[in-house]
This record gives structure tokens, sequence and C-alpha cells, in this order.
């Protein structure tokens, strides 16, 4: 993948007296509870190598204490990394001078955060507009924009609140609209839903998925919940103890779990609604009947299957090329396994 | 046998001549460096003596209107700024006015210098932790050594009167600001300092934007703290010549005026209280939008 907009390479973190030290006892293999027993030094990322693509939603997904938060702030070096490369756009982060890091943070990448990170002394206007302040823009403007995306999130009326006095769930949208009025190509969103409870976290992902539609911002999107993971993720990597365990679409994470530890994530997850018809598709696609598209979700196809003849539809692609058939007894299959 | 039962010390002509050695080299130092301090600590001790002037020279009636009207300011309750008139109008009646306003002066000043040198000085102790470790002891000593101690170098200095008077009520009543503006800075959410972070603020707006707005109600109780201080400071600054409610306090003393002594030493109280309660309610309202729900 060229096209990578931002490009993890190799990423190490130790926190630690002496990283340096132990990074080549790490490199050779050496366990995160190895390393903390016999060095007394925290392994926080190990050997990540990471491709985000332009204008589509990673999730990084993992148990609490597997490094998500310590991967997310190296994008935009609130961390500094013990070995490792990041690339921006192809331009190299960690070589970025104060200024430029500071404009990186400013015009290039945003941030929302799972405990909000609102100025509690600043109004929801002055807390939106705070991006656009540190950037220097004029009163004006700050003013104008923040009042735009205060209206986007459906907060028009709240502006001369102070965070306090709004729910948890109001008080994330401030945290989003703040990041997004800054008018960056990157959202950073560490386990940004986490705290709110499950109905308001179900919107509050509807109204980011809204957003992207039209925005089209390369966002990075940390959780630890599987069904937030797939219902945004374009792509989903994973995480456990700092090291990448896999990363791939929701269907490839749940057709093809890597190992035990994502077999024991997706078990109690609605296949159904993950897994689409094209990667069933096989054998030669029958003369009757419309074909469904490959992007279909099994579960949607569920009614069409029975009333088949011989419970059996053809399947075509995007360009509407026939690529197999699926019986409905291969669908009921995918679905419980 | 001896040597345990007498402390192994310097013989007496050797501390003499220890400490005649000091008190040269410091009877030295202000002979040489008396007349450049003077005239450093001049604007000061002009400012000082015109601040005074000014609130003796105003009618009466116009200071307690300007008393009520900064009382409301601040603490924005018709109680407290009743309260604070009526204590000045009881002060006035039992003839105290004139030392009251004396007293007013010093404070007010020994205070915006306290404001004016503490508040930096927590911040740069605040970002530096070298920092810190180097102030820190200094406050211990600043607090705990007994004033009479350190009038001695003071008064040898600048002689008798309002500045070296200013200067021992300063020493005194700065180190509350400087630690709480320190420890105010320092206790500022760090995730919120991770927002202003992420955001790409400078150093200098996440301090005057972040840190220091954040830290206001714990700054606010050291300018509290040091305005009780110097309060306390008031009888012994009398005693190096600077005018006020605590020269009768000596008077009473030495004479035995139990009724001079106890008017004047309510009258510094109630000083003390009027401060303590109308910068504690400002400071207090600095804060409402923390509470949630209220409103503004
Ligand atoms: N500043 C630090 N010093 C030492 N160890 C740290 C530090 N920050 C993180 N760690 C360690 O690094 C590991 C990864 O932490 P991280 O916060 O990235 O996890 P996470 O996946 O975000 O977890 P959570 O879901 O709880 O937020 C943990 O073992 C943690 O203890
Ligand atoms: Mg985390």
């Amino acid at each position: 993948m060229t096209d990578a907009k931002v490009r993890i390479s190799n990423l190490y973190k130790i926190f630690g007296k002496a990283p340096q030290k132990v990074l080549p006892l790490v490199r050779d293999g050496l366990s995160k509870t190895d390393l903390l027993e016999q060095h007394n030094h925290v392994l926080g990322i190990q050997n990540v190598s990471l491709d985000i693509p332009e204008k589509r939603i990673q999730v990084v997904m993992g148990l609490s204490g597997s490094g998500k938060s310590t991967l997310i702030r190296h994008i935009n070096r609130l961390i500094e990394p013990t070995a490792g490369e990041i690339l921006i756009d192809g331009e190299d982060v960690l070589s970025m001078s104060d200024s430029q890091l500071q404009d990186l943070r400013r015009f290039k990448a945003s941030m929302v955060f799972q405990k909000f990170g609102l100025l509690p002394h600043r109004r929801i206007i002055e807390n939106v507009a705070y991006g656009l302040v540190v950037q220097g823009k004029s009163a004006a403007q700050c003013d104008k924009q923040a009042r735009h995306w205060i209206d986007r999130v459906g907060l028009s009326g709240y502006e001369d609140h102070y965070p306090a006095q709004l729910s948890g769930g109001m008080q994330q949208r401030v945290g989003l609209a703040r990041a997004l009025a800054t008018d960056a190509e990157i959202l950073l969103m560490d386990e940004a839903f986490s705290a709110l409870d499950p109905l308001i976290r179900y919107d509050m992902q509807s109204i980011l998925l809204e957003l992207q539609n039209e925005l089209h911002k390369t966002i990075i999107f940390i959780t630890h919940d599987l069904d937030e993971a797939l219902r945004l993720g374009d792509n989903i990597a994973i995480l456990r103890d700092g090291a990448m365990v896999q990363q791939g679409d929701a269907q490839q994470i749940v057709l093809k779990p890597a190992d035990d530890y994502i077999r024991d994530f997706i078990k109690d997850i609605n296949r159904g609604r993950v897994i689409r018809l094209g990667s069933l598709a096989t054998g030669q696609p029958p003369e009757q009947g419309a074909p469904l598209s490959g992007d279909t979700l099994l579960e949607d196809a569920l009614t069409q299957l029975v009333d088949a003849p011989d419970q059996r539809l053809a399947v075509a692609n995007k360009e509407g090329r026939l690529i197999g058939a699926v019986t409905l007894k291969d669908a009921l299959q995918a679905m419980r396994s | 046998m001896d040597f345990f039962m007498e402390f192994p010390s310097l013989s007496r002509a050797e501390l003499a001549s220890l400490r005649r050695s000091i008190d040269g080299a410091f009877r030295d130092f202000t002979r040489s460096w008396a007349e450049t301090l003077e005239s450093f600590f001049n604007p000061l001790l002009r400012f000082l003596v015109w601040f005074e002037n000014l609130l003796l020279a105003t009618p009466w009636p116009v200071i307690l209107i300007v008393i009520g009207g900064l009382c409301f300011a601040g603490a924005r309750s018709w109680k407290i700024t009743a309260a604070s008139v009526l204590a000045f109008v009881t002060i006035g009646y039992f003839g105290m006015w004139e030392d009251t306003m004396s007293t007013l002066a010093i404070i007010s000043v020994a205070t915006f210098l306290c404001i004016a040198i503490g508040i930096p000085l927590g911040i740069v102790m605040a970002r530096s932790d070298r920092m810190q470790a180097a102030i820190t002891p200094v406050l211990d000593v600043m607090q705990t050594i007994p004033s009479f101690v350190y009038l001695i170098p003071v008064v040898m200095l600048l002689g008798i009167g309002k500045v070296p008077g200013l200067i021992a009520v300063c020493i005194y009543a700065i180190p509350p600001i400087v630690r709480l503006t320190n420890l105010g800075i320092r206790l500022v959410d760090k995730d919120i300092l991770e927002a202003a972070d992420a955001f790409g603020a400078s150093p200098r707006q996440k301090l005057w934007g972040v840190q220091v707005p954040l830290a206001l109600p714990n700054i606010f109780a050291g300018v509290n703290q040091t305005i009780m201080m110097a309060l306390a400071m008031v009888v012994i600054a009398s005693m190096i010549g600077v005018q006020g409610l605590g020269v009768p306090v000596l008077r009473a003393i030495s004479n035995q005026y139990l009724a001079l002594g106890v008017m004047n030493g309510l009258a510094i109280v109630a000083l003390a209280i009027i401060f303590d309660r109308v910068s504690q309610t400002y400071g207090k309202r600095l804060q409402a939008h923390r509470k949630g729900h209220g409103h503004d």
C-alpha cells in the first residue's frame, strides 16, 4: 500500500528508566511479563506496523492495557517512541522540529478523548473554538466556525453553557465539535465513546458515521468494544500486550480469526450482521433468479434464500458480474460457526 | 570525664571574635550598600507615603462608600457589605480611623507586592522540579524563623521606617502565595493539559489559557492567607516605625493600658475578617462554573 495516510512501521515503546538498554531483549522476544519482572520496564508497544488508508475509519481494538492509548498518542507524538518510524503523508513525524510538530497538531491531526478533556472554565463556544484560537484565527472567524460545528453536532442553544452543566454525551459532542472545528484531515479518537451509556454511545456512533459520510476524514478510532469496532471500522487492528495480533476488515477477522484471543473476542457477536454474501459465493451460479449483490449481509439475504429455487441464489460483484452462488445451508452454517 | 560532662564548644573569646567579624563584615556591607538600596526602594516608599496620605486626606464618607463598593464588587453580598461598613463606622467612632487608614495602606501595598513577586515565583517553581527543590527550603525558613531575627539585618541596612517594615511584612507574608500558586498549577488535571497539547498549544498558551486559570482557586487561597499573615505582622512592624494600629498596641503593652490594647486589637481582627470574607466569597464566585447545574 503506497497510499497510506499514516504509516506506522516497527514501532516499539518501552516505559522505564533505560528503555534503550532493554530494547534488544524485547526485539529478541522477551515477553511483557518477563520484562516487568526481570528488568522493571513496562512494554507498551512491540513491533507494531500499520498502514492507515486515507479517508477511512481505522479501528484499533484490544483489552485494557493492550497499548491502544499508547499507540494512538504516537501518531501526534504526545508519546515518544523507543524505536520505529511514523510517517504522515510521507513525512517523518519523529524528525519534526517543535514548531513543525505544533503545526501538525494544530492543522493536521486533532483528537477526541475518553474523558472529554474540556476546559471547565470556558463556555461551550470557547471550548469548541479552542483549536482555532490556538491556530491564531481572528475572533470573528473562531466564533463563526465554532457556531457552525456546535450546530453540526446538535448543540445549538448551549453555546454559553459551561461543560459541567452538560451531560456526558453532550460533553463528548463538544469534544467532537472541537476536534472537527480545526479542519484537520486526521481525527484521533481514544475510546471517545467508552464513557457513555449504551444508547448515547449508539447515537454518537451514528453522528460520527453521518459526519464521516460527508467529511471523509482519516479517522483512527480506539475502542475495546467489538460491536463498536464492527459498526464503525472500515479496517480493524487488534492489539494484545502491545503487539499487533491481526488486522483486516470486519469479515476477515470474523471468518479467519488469527488465534484464540481473537476467537474469544468474536464469539458472542451476530455474525449475520458482519459476513457478506461475496465471501461465501462458490461454484456455478444458477441460471434462474435475480442475482444478489456480494455486499449483502447474510442476515438480509436469508428471506430471499428461503424463497429461491433450490434455496440457492447467484451472487454478483460490484460491477454486476456473477461470481458464484450461495445456498441457504452455506449461509446458516457461516452464521453459526 | 570532663569531656563528656561539658559540650566541646568554641571558647568564649573565639565566639566573640567570630560574632565580631560577622557583624563587622555586615556593617561594612551596610556602609557601602545602604545608599544604593535606599534609592532602590525610594519609589516604593514614595508610593506607600502617597497612598497613606491619600487615604488620610480623603473625607471619611468617601472612604466608607469606596469600601462598601469594593466589598460588594468582591462578595456580591449585602450582608458582608453592610457588616464591613458597620465595622469601619465603629472603628472610626472609637477614634481609630487614622491608624486604621495607615494599616490599610501598608497591608494593601504589602499584599500587592507579595502578589507581584509571589505569583511569578510560584509559576517558575511549578515549571521546574529543580526550582521547586531550591525555593521550598527558603520558604520554609521564611515562615519559621522568628521575625525579630530578620528585623535586625533589615533595620541595620535600611534603618527604622516604613520600607523596612514593609519588607519585614512581605518576608513573613509571601510564602503562602508562592506555595499555593505552585501547588495550584501542579494540580491541574493532566487530561486537560494533554488536550491542550494535542491541539498544539504553545507553552505560553498552556500557561495563561489553561494552567493559571485552573489554578486560580488555589492562587486565591494563597492571596487570602497572605493578607491574613500581613495583618498578623502589624504589631511587629510598628516596632520598627510603621504607623498604624500596631503603635497603640505597643503603647498599651508597655503602659499596661488594657482597654487601648483590646480596642486596637479588635480593630485588626475586624480588618482581617473583612478581608477574609470578601476574598473568600470572591474566590468561590470565580469557580462557580465548576459546580455544574448552577446558572450564571
Ligand atoms: N506513562 C507510563 N508509564 C509506565 N507505563 C505505562 C505508561 N503509560 C502506559 N503504560 C503501560 O503501558 C501499557 C499500555 O497502556 P495503555 O494505556 O496504552 O493501554 P490501553 O490499551 O489504552 O488500556 P485502556 O483500555 O485501559 O485505556 C499498560 O501496561 C500500561 O500500564
Ligand atoms: Mg486507553
